[in-house]
């Protein structure tokens, strides 16, 4: 346990480095720009005068490293300056924005690790039959389509063809949303009991958190089943059934969980595609989330919510490693337990 | 002469690969009598692991296709066994030790998970034990390897152990599961000379105390000179020679047979000994006849058409050999 | 039989490896499929101004008469609202992708490679920490939001394009040869080198780099796809190419207004992307199990 601790520790350490660091690339790479934000700020129409207090109020003529230092402590304090668009602070869209998109993705997650393990595991227990064979040629065309392609597909199936499932938005217009505790619209109705609104708040989540899901399930599905393809083959299977351990043990216990050492392993690489293709997912489905907001902000040079965005998803991509790379550790002893090796 | 406890009659194993039929095995004979210790020799790629996997039916059965031939476990042919007596046999009657210890443990479950389940499901009478009797029986079975501080073992992971450790660790298991025959693929191969001694030796002891049956393979002549009664010489997929262990050692037959034991070195000089001469042929293609012909010194003409039958030039000796096939009674010393 | 030279030892040798690799490779039809689709890909690509059926389509060209027509035999693919050839405009947006991702690669791999070999090499050195640090930062975010983010701090370009997916891609080879190249730098055949007082570079590049080519053409195969992919999302968010240039990204985009009535407009676009991605996937594949590369 101690161990554990230290890990999270150290990780989280290094991670505020790396979000420094990444708040400098940020910063840096948006005042390359060529162009004028108070300009564009202020519109075309505004006077002369008006553009240059902005410009001394945003610090812009001053050398980059003061305007950083003005920045990050802003940002120190939770201020990470105002929206050119929505001309409310940042960090209060953040507030409003981020718990529709961390909804969005904890679905899409759960749904792609999921599935993904099943398909797989399937396709590896029935190898080379009829089953691996259509699960595989599934798990390709999942793989190569974008995930917008998906979700324009569904847009237009379920707006023109089924009309059984939405696709806008969180809720339907006229529902009205439980007490905001988590700001998870389906933990909230759970937790007041507005079943309701749950099941509302799920039609809505399906549509979009499979279109994000399919691309990298089917990634785990691939994975998953070359491993087990690799596995059964090794010694230590044939070792155990000639302990006359049973086959429904074999399959179920040992052949299964070191099998799913590299799916748990590049479920970082995945879950950074769900956080990727959200910024257009949220888009299509109008899904208010931090992504379509941060993709209106990008589409607008809008600086300060780009950098905030930009961090604040970047935070999230790190916990999901630290919490993948625990899981490695705890399923894969000889990862977990480091160098403690019996004959080195 | 007492029934054999285990009989290969004719076993043909092929397997299916990319490029046609892999002819690997052909028409292997091998027997097993109650309490003998038997060695198996030959060099890498005979076919010896295929052979002892297909007893146990441990083959993956695409690609490999056994043809034809028999395997008699007291009288019944495990090949026509069905999954219930198949599973008996394996939790109670035969177990086989792997060539590489890590490889043959998995990684990820601790030792204590992998012994108990194997003391778990071999239980004979088939009712359920309790927790505490699985692991007092997995504890003396550890001891019984010589493995000290049981409990800590238990809780180890198998990278957290030595390779002489997870031998020991394997051997356990085996016994777990056999009271009749235990199958060693090369053990202790690939670890330190000096604990590869020990965990024979242990072997050796096991086999004695519980009057248990054991095939040794081995490439190291060595290993089975001081382990075995009988050998059998395998050369790429069939048996040619059979001895007890004190003639074959003595009175090479086989021109095979003669090379092996020409290339070792002797420590009363004469140097270092010759190989012999070419290679295992190709299973793809195998050669006809006998299949050591291409690179036999003594080959005829019949080689080439006909696979020789096992000849018996003594009560102790056959060879499959057509320079012995007016034997049939006398052993001519060479 | 006269005795080869050195060096014609060495190229005849290589010839046979080459030889036998494509023997191997060959087996597989899937990846010979994916192959032969790639170069189906490239010549529309590269000869896209001749063997297109209406070249004018590419650029600036409206014709209200044939506009939004569905696919027929004159136009196989359909029209777009601008009467423009949707044929003709996917083999264009092929050709800008194929660039995309070949530029990209041409920019990433040497930087990727040779930081990679140096943090690796020197491992455990201030040089591996700063580098590798350096690389932690850029991998911090997902690939597809730093591009989106570096791109829409520049002018909407195809170029601008190609430097954003650049600036978020290069981590992954520098992260790929560290990891290859520090535990080969512990092999015998290094110490050997470097024993016999084998200068620095010569070690890294001859010795190291040389085994470390198969993964590295693995990835730049299956890398082709995804780059392509994200560029695809980059111009379908209209930060890539810009109109009228043809971009196989913006093509669904533009065409999504149009769903479901005048579907062609988007949906070929949208299967050209795939088939691209498919094609370098299967290629991939073919081109890991060829050089025997460790999965995972």
């Amino acid at each position: 346990m101690g161990k554990t601790i230290k890990f999270i520790a150290k990780r989280l350490l290094f991670s505020v480095f790396v979000l420094v660091g990444l708040s400098i690339l940020i910063f840096v790479i948006a005042r390359v720009m060529p162009g004028n934000p108070a300009r564009m700020a202020l519109g075309a129409r505004a006077p002369e005068w008006a553009v240059e207090r902005l410009r001394e109020e945003m610090h812009l003529n001053e050398p980059f490293y003061v305007q950083y230092y003005y920045w990050a402590n802003g940002a120190l304090h939770g201020n990470f300056g105002m929206s050119l668009i929505t001309r409310r602070s940042v960090a209060n869209d953040i507030k409003e924005f981020f718990p529709a998109s961390l909804e969005l993705a904890l679905y899409a997650g759960i749904f792609m690790g999921i599935i993904g393990i099943i398909l797989g595991t399937i396709s590896g227990w029935y190898a080379n039959t009829w089953v691996d064979n259509l699960v595989r040629i599934i798990s390709y065309m999942g793989i190569i389509t974008p995930s917008f392609v998906f979700a324009i597909f569904f847009v237009l199936i379920f707006s023109y063809v089924l009309e059984i499932l939405p696709t806008i938005g969180r809720l339907t217009p006229g529902v009205v949303p439980p007490p905001s505790i988590t700001g998870i619209i389906t933990f909230d109705a759970l937790i007041a009991g507005r079943f309701n609104v749950f099941f509302d708040a799920l039609k809505h989540l399906l549509l979009p958190a499979i279109s994000l899901a399919m691309g990298p399930l089917s990634q785990e599905a691939r994975i998953t089943r070359a491993s087990l393809v690799d596995n059964v083959q090794k010694d230590y299977i044939a070792s155990e059934r000639s302990c006359g351990i049973p086959e429904r043990t074999i399959m179920f216990k040992y052949l299964l969980k070191p099998s799913l050492i590299p799916t748990i392993t590049i479920y970082g690489l995945d879950f950074a595609s769900i956080l990727g293709n959200a910024f257009l997912v949220e888009l299509i489905f109008s899904w208010p989330g931090l992504s379509r907001y941060g993709m209106n902000a990008m589409l607008q040079k809008d600086l300060n919510a780009i950098t905030a965005v930009v961090l604040v998803l970047g935070l999230v991509f790190i916990i999901a490693n630290i919490v993948v790379d625990l899981t490695v550790g705890y399923l894969d002893p000889r990862i977990g337990l480091g160098v403690e090796r019996g004959d080195e | 002469m007492s029934k054999p406890l285990l009989e290969i009659k004719n076993l043909h194993v092929w397997f299916k690969v990319f490029g046609g039929i892999l002819k690997v095995l052909d028409g292997v004979n091998f027997t097993v009598r109650s309490g003998e210790k038997v060695g198996l020799v030959g060099e890498a790629g005979c076919g010896k692991t295929t052979t002892m996997k297909a007893i146990m039916r441990l083959l993956s059965m695409p690609p490999a296709i056994i043809p034809k031939g028999e395997i008699l476990f007291k009288g019944k042919d495990i090949l026509r066994m069905n999954q219930a007596e198949l599973q008996q046999i394996r939790k109670e009657k035969i177990s086989m030790i792997f060539q590489d210890p890590t490889a043959a443990l998995n990684p990820v479950f601790t030792i204590g998970t992998q012994i108990q389940d194997a003391v778990r499901f071999s239980e004979r009478s088939g009712r359920k034990m309790k927790k505490d009797e699985i692991k007092a029986r997995a504890i003396q079975v550890l001891k019984e390897v010589s493995l000290p501080d049981q409990e800590r073992v238990l809780q180890n992971y198998p990278i957290q152990l030595s390779g002489g450790m997870r031998q020991r660790v394997c051997i356990s298991m085996a016994l777990v599961s056999a009271s009749e025959l235990i199958i060693g693929d090369e053990p202790g191969t690939s670890l330190d000379v000096t604990i590869k001694d020990q965990i024979l030796k242990l072997l050796k002891e096991l086999a004695k105390k519980h009057d248990t049956s054991i095939i040794l393979i081995s490439h190291a002549l060595g290993t089975v000179k001081n382990m075995t009664d009988k050998v059998y010489v395998m050369y790429a997929g069939a048996m040619v020679e059979l001895a007890k262990t004190k003639e074959l050692f003595a009175h090479p037959l086989h021109p095979y047979s003669q090379g092996l034991l020409a290339a070792i070195p002797r420590l009363t000089g004469g140097g270092i000994g010759e190989g012999i001469d070419g290679h295992i042929p190709e299973y793809i293609n195998p050669p006809k006849g006998c299949r050591f012909h291409p690179r036999c010194k003594q080959a005829m003409p019949i080689c080439k058409d006909k696979k020789p039958p096992f000849f018996k030039v003594s009560e102790n000796h056959e060879v499959a050999c057509f320079l012995f096939q007016n034997f049939g009674g006398d052993c001519i010393d060479k | 039989m006269q005795k080869k030279s050195p060096t014609q030892e060495r190229l005849s040798r290589r010839w046979e490896n080459i030889r036998r690799n494509w023997y191997k490779f060959s087996r597989n039809s899937l990846s010979i499929i994916g192959l032969v689709v790639i170069c189906i890909i490239l010549f529309f690509a590269i000869f896209a101004p001749f063997v297109s059926p209406y070249p004018e389509s590419a650029g600036k060209f409206i014709n209200f008469y044939e506009a939004s027509q569905p696919p027929n035999f004159t136009h196989l693919c359909g029209t777009d609202a601008f009467g423009r050839d949707i044929l003709t405009r996917i083999f264009f947006g092929c050709r800008y992708s194929l660039m995309m991702g070949v530029t990209v690669l041409l920019l990433i791999v040497p930087v990727g490679v040779v930081l990679g070999l140096i943090a690796g090499y020197h491992r455990g050195k201030w040089l591996d920490i700063v580098i590798m640090r350096i690389t932690d930062i850029f991998i911090a975010v997902p690939p597809l939001i730093l591009a989106l983010a570096v791109c829409s701090v520049l002018t909407p370009s195809i170029f601008h394009a190609m430097l954003a997916i650049s600036i978020a891609w290069w981590p992954w080879y520098t992260r790929l040869l560290y990891g290859i190249v520090s535990s080969l730098k512990d092999e015998f055949f290094v110490h050997s080198a470097e024993v016999t007082g084998a200068g620095k570079m010569h070690i890294l590049f001859r010795e190291i780099l040389l085994n470390c080519i198969s993964p590295i053409l693995t990835k730049m195969s299956l890398d082709m796809g995804w780059i392509i992919l994200i560029g695809a999302s980059l111009s379908f968010v209209g930060l890539g190419a810009q109109p009228p240039t043809p971009d196989l990204g913006s093509m669904v985009a533009d065409g999504s207004k149009y769903l479901p009535d005048q579907w062609w407009i988007s949906v070929f676009p949208a299967f050209a992307i795939m088939l691209i991605v498919l094609s370098f996937n299967l290629f991939g594949d073919g081109i890991r199990d060829t050089l025997g590369v460790e999965r995972g």
